[in-house]
């Protein structure tokens, strides 16, 4: 049912549509079983950027000090969205791999599951 | 000489004649305008009234008594604050880590009161009724009333104390203070009918009980009689709008039976905000209160479990349930304190409080309070952060959320049934993703995106690059964004947030009272002398 306005076919404009990002795109990047990070890390990129680099040149910034980070085998992480389970391919971008304006990306790595394998640090 | 006729007195009206000249008789019958042109916004949300005279007014108050007991209450609520201010009271509280939660309240509490005030003066306006206007005209008297003596309450703590001297900037800029601002402003632009479910019912009536009751006791057990003392002064008012907001809903529904599904509407949706809105109080009672009166959990329990179960039994003859979300709220009632403090602490460089980590004692009385929850999912994190901390590489989180569309949380929630997977929910519309924290939320989106598209999240418009101050080049070589995000906040990166351990705040209260800054901890500083050892204390007696 739509909205019941004052203004006939009342419509708020869309703030945060991606032209108006400067060129990036937002996405949302999630380490699940590691809650001390406890939201998904929000971040403007390039839809160009390769995944690859997003590995490599973000994801360290944000979760490197966590001691399993160094012990992750990327080749075995699991990476989700809202649209279902998926596999990256490191040289193509971003968008070829259909990471779009504020997609959430999850991601889980077997094994590492948090200081002491608790999933909450 | 006059006629003896004259002279005589002037029947005493009784009570009821008084009270109906007084506010009803105030009323008049437009002659030249038509009254749908008067009233203009009365119809639009599809609420039916019949007849607004079967309007009970709940208070029986008329202006003139209004305003006598008001100013009585004024008077003796200044008196106190000026004791308050000539006998130092800000020093009377448990330890400066209180005054961080009146740092929240000034910057994220006491602006609601305001935009009450503008929500009700809308009310007292648009409704044709005049009973419920003179009610919505006390109401906004009130909610003013409430906005100044806080301000004026805490006034003393900002001129000794950090971050609080910049209250209402902030409030319209700093990105978890967009939380209560979205809020009600979401309902102040809502239809009258809708606004005053919103507030007098689901807001009022049913949730701030939860605030009232435990919060002004964490107060006055924490030595905070300022606060106290304004809660106390509002406390009436309150019971007169809860009054007002079961008033409402049961003339709502009484008047038409297709009322009563858009009520129900906004009790689910009002009551799913509101109980948001409040979690802050959850971390604030169970984290910021040195001395702590309640735990959450126990609040939620007797202030809705309890006695929102009761009301709702009572409002089922007319159709209605109780709020489609309660069951979340329930489930979640041994989590939220302790994942928002969680999230405080890992992003304290961007915040205008302090924070800190639970102390053994604290840990304990929270492993005693949350059985089920406290020792499996956070005292393991917090023992691994005292670790770090102990280590000299204290766990720090630079990055900034994503937020909730609706309620402008971080999507920081767990799912119900499972404390470690993030509750995340997506929606898509008009080929646009948007994320909301929980299925509440996201009802609430998708019953009216037309709405929350444009909300206007924080974190997004620092990526857009709308949160700097005139002048700052963010093309310049050193050019640091979130340094630049907290300026344009009005927050003093290392000042205003940070680690309570060291903070001007923690050395000041050492350097002024000589008590330790953490009556967990004990001292930070030599400015507390160890009374508490004999062989101290005896050697200064000696000397």
């Amino acid at each position: 049912m739509p909205i019941k306005a004052i203004t006939p076919d009342y419509h708020g404009d869309f703030k945060d549509g991606v032209e108006k990002f400067h060129g990036n795109q937002i996405v949302n990047i999630h380490w699940e079983k590691h809650l001390m990070f406890a939201w998904p890390m929000c971040v403007p990129l390039p839809p160009a950027m390769p995944f690859g680099a997003l590995i490599e040149g973000v994801l360290p910034g944000i979760f490197g000090k966590h001691p399993d980070f160094a012990k992750i085998d990327w080749n075995r992480v699991e990476w989700s969205t809202s649209k279902g389970a998926f596999t990256p391919d490191p040289a193509k971008s971003l968008a070829d791999n259909g990471i779009g304006h504020k997609t959430t990306i999850r991601f889980r790595t077997p094994g590492l599951n948090g200081v002491n394998g608790n999933a909450v640090c | 000489m006059a006629a003896e006729g004259n002279s005589k007195p002037a029947k005493k009206l009784s009570l009821k004649e008084n009270y109906a000249l007084l506010t009803r008789g105030l009323g008049w019958e437009p002659s030249y305008e038509k009254k749908e042109d008067i009233f203009r916004y009365i119809s639009f949300e599809g609420v039916k009234i019949h007849d607004w005279d079967k309007w009970e007014d709940p208070f029986r108050l008329t202006m003139d008594a209004y305003w006598k007991y008001q100013g009585e209450k004024e008077r003796k609520l200044y008196a106190i604050v000026d004791a308050f201010q000539q006998h130092n009271g800000q020093f009377n509280v448990t330890d400066a880590r209180y005054v961080q939660a009146l740092k929240l309240f000034i910057n994220g509490i006491t602006e609601l009161e305001y935009d009450s005030h503008r929500g009700f003066n809308i009310l007292a306006r648009e409704f044709p009724g005049v009973g419920p206007r003179i009610a919505a005209q006390m109401q906004s008297l009130d909610e003013l009333r409430h906005a100044t003596t806080q301000i004026h309450t805490i006034s003393q703590y900002a001129k000794y104390f950090t971050g609080m001297n910049e209250f209402p900037y902030q409030f319209d800029r700093v990105w978890y203070l967009s939380i209560p601002k979205s809020f009600f402003e979401d309902a102040v632009t809502s239809g009258p009918f809708e606004f005053i479910v919103a507030i007098s019912f689901a807001f009022e009536y049913v949730l701030t009980n939860l605030a009232f009751m435990p919060w002004m006791s964490g107060a006055a057990f924490n030595g905070d009689m300022a606060t106290v003392s304004f809660g106390f002064s509002a406390q009436s008012d309150e019971a007169r709008h809860m009054t007002l907001g079961i008033e409402v809903i049961k003339f709502l529904l009484e008047q038409d039976p297709g009322n009563v599904p858009l009520v129900q509407k906004w009790i689910d949706k009002w009551f799913w905000r509101g109980y948001r809105l409040l979690s802050l109080l959850a971390t604030m009672m169970d984290y910021m209160l040195p001395k702590r009166v309640m735990a959450w959990n126990e609040a939620w329990e007797i202030y809705y479990e309890q006695n929102g179960g009761a009301l709702f039994a009572d409002l089922a003859r007319y159709g209605i349930k109780p709020p489609k979300r309660a069951p979340e709220t329930i489930a979640e009632k041994g989590h939220v304190a302790h994942q928002m403090w969680s999230v405080f602490y890992g992003v304290r460089d961007a915040v205008g409080f302090q924070t800190w980590l639970p102390s053994d004692e604290e840990m304990a009385w929270m492993s005693e309070k949350y059985p089920d929850t406290f020792d499996k999912y956070y005292r393991p994190r917090y023992e691994y952060w005292k670790s770090l901390e102990a280590a000299g590489t204290p766990f720090k989180n630079a990055t900034l959320p994503q937020l909730c569309q609706v309620c402008q949380w971080p999507c920081l929630f767990t799912e119900s049934g499972d404390p470690t997977t993030l509750s995340l929910r997506e929606s898509e519309y008009q080929g646009q993703t948007f994320h909301t924290c929980s299925d509440g939320c996201k009802d609430i989106f998708d019953d009216t995106p037309e709405k929350y598209v444009h909300a206007w999240l924080p974190v997004h418009q620092i990526y857009q690059g709308n949160c700097f101050l005139p002048g700052v080049d963010p093309t310049a070589p050193d050019f640091n964004p979130m340094y630049e995000a907290l300026r344009y906040m009005g927050i003093k990166p290392g000042i205003d947030g940070g680690d309570y351990k060291g903070s001007a705040d923690a050395t000041n209260w050492e350097n002024w009272t000589s008590r330790p800054a953490n009556i967990h901890e004990g001292a930070y500083t030599d400015a507390v002398r160890d009374t508490a050892n004999p062989a101290d204390a005896s050697a200064r007696k000696t000397s």
